[in-house]
């Protein structure tokens, strides 16, 4: 299931990654490691899933058929999906959630930032929300890199782990494909490889604030956008998707 | 003394009100309580962007405080059902997405209204606002967590009273 509207194939993406996100963060609800913890990452969950709704509305809208942001999130399979790799992995320990968070927090900042200047008033407008949002994330998030990378022996141990598990998969966040250099070209999606260099040294300097040594080794991998996923994208859209393969057209 | 400044997309919503052609269709809605806070209406909160009559259909048109907020929809069925009691069979509620909602539109009279309902109101940092316990006025308050029992609020502990209360985040 696809659409052929290009404005429509780059807002189902973003909310691809806000959807996938979103499931992972919402994983952590009742198995936080505090009440208060639990809350946060419950309503983190929250922003990502009502950001993927507002998405997805619009690729609906655009696709120009009768499906709705439903179809999009439960009837499409792994190589339907277009969200980056970094935000299927799976939740790991609490150190390896927060680090992949606030590597995706920066991010997302600067992404939501420019795209607030969309030529496209729809995505310019679900851009003014999350940019709010993904500020306020950050700020705990990078909290949570100094508080762990400084903390004991342990947290530090877990949050270098999920540090270097992680690094690889942070180049593909700065890709640009047909799609978007087309759309970027006109004014409508953001250039996320003008990103980069800003994202390179807010995130060096936090390591370095934390503790952390930079990872060397040197691997990356991509092909979200492109379908191309890891193992655990269709092991989440089984669960994700249960009800609706399980009774189709069900409604609350 | 300070003169607060309105915001200027508040200030169009107010014109908006005050201009209408249908003023009972706003005292109809004012009846519309957020459902988390149920001191505030949805007027009140900032939520309630415009109400309008288009031929014999009531168009509601309200705007999200945080995107994934679960009462927004609940907030939709409310006014379906306050215009529904008050006699309006065609009704139409849309969701707008800008101007972002902001804290800022929640005016002083309804702060008070939570602050009396025991949430600290939202305090704008930048113009030198400050957080106070809702139940003895202390200062003297510290955040618990960044995040509450909805999305729009944070968890804090007054260290005089050693209440804990919820703080409408500003946002």
């Amino acid at each position: 299931m696809s659409t052929d509207n290009p404005v429509s194939q780059y807002a189902v993406r973003l909310a691809d990654d806000a959807l996938i996100l979103g499931h992972r963060l919402s994983e952590w609800c009742s198995r936080g490691p505090f009440l208060e913890e639990d809350l946060a990452l419950s309503n983190v969950a929250l922003d990502y899933i009502g950001r993927a709704r507002m998405f997805y509305g619009y690729a609906a809208e655009l696709s120009g058929d009768d499906r709705s942001e439903d179809d999009f999130a439960f009837l499409r399979d792994c190589r339907d999906f277009g969200n980056l790799l970094i935000h299927e992995l799976p939740r790991g320990d609490f150190a390896f959630t927060m680090a992949r968070q606030y590597l995706v927090d920066v991010h997302s900042v600067a992404f939501m930032t420019d795209l607030q200047s969309s030529t496209d008033a729809t995505l310019a407008a679900i851009a003014g929300k999350a940019v709010k949002e993904s500020n306020y994330h950050l700020r705990r998030s990078r909290d949570w890199m100094l508080r762990l990378g400084g903390g004991t022996e342990e947290s530090h141990r877990r949050l270098q782990h999920a540090v270097d598990e992680l690094w690889g998969f942070t180049p593909e966040m700065f890709e640009m494909d047909e799609l978007e250099k087309s759309l970027a070209g006109q004014g409508v999606a953001v250039d996320v490889s003008r990103l980069q260099p800003a994202w390179d040294t807010e995130v060096r300097a936090t390591l370095a604030a934390a503790n952390m040594s930079i990872p060397e080794e040197d691997w990356q991998v991509s092909g979200g956008r492109q379908g191309k996923h890891t193992e655990w994208l269709g092991h989440l859209l089984s669960d994700l998707q249960f009800m609706q393969r399980a009774y189709p057209g069900l409604e609350w | 003394m300070r003169i607060p400044l309105q915001p200027v997309e508040q200030l169009e919503r107010e014109q908006r009100r005050r201009n209408s052609e249908v003023p009972e269709l706003w005292t109809t809605l004012d009846r519309v309580m957020d459902p988390e806070l149920p001191v505030i209406s949805i007027w009140e909160l900032g939520v309630l962007q415009n109400v309008e009559l288009r031929g014999q259909t009531v168009v509601v048109t309200i705007t999200p405080t945080y995107s994934g907020c679960p009462a927004m929809h609940t907030i939709a069925e409310d006014i379906q059902a306050a215009l529904e009691q008050a006699g309006y069979p065609h009704r139409e509620v849309i969701t707008q997405l800008a101007p972002a909602w902001t804290s800022n539109w929640i005016g002083p009279a309804a702060q008070e209204k939570l602050r009396q309902y025991g949430i600290a109101p939202p305090q704008n940092a930048d113009s030198g606002g400050v957080i106070s316990c809702p139940h003895c006025g202390s200062e003297q308050v510290q955040a618990i967590s960044e995040f509450g029992s909805t999305a729009c609020k944070a968890l804090y502990k007054c260290r005089d009273c050693a209440e804990p209360f919820d703080y409408f985040k500003s946002f």
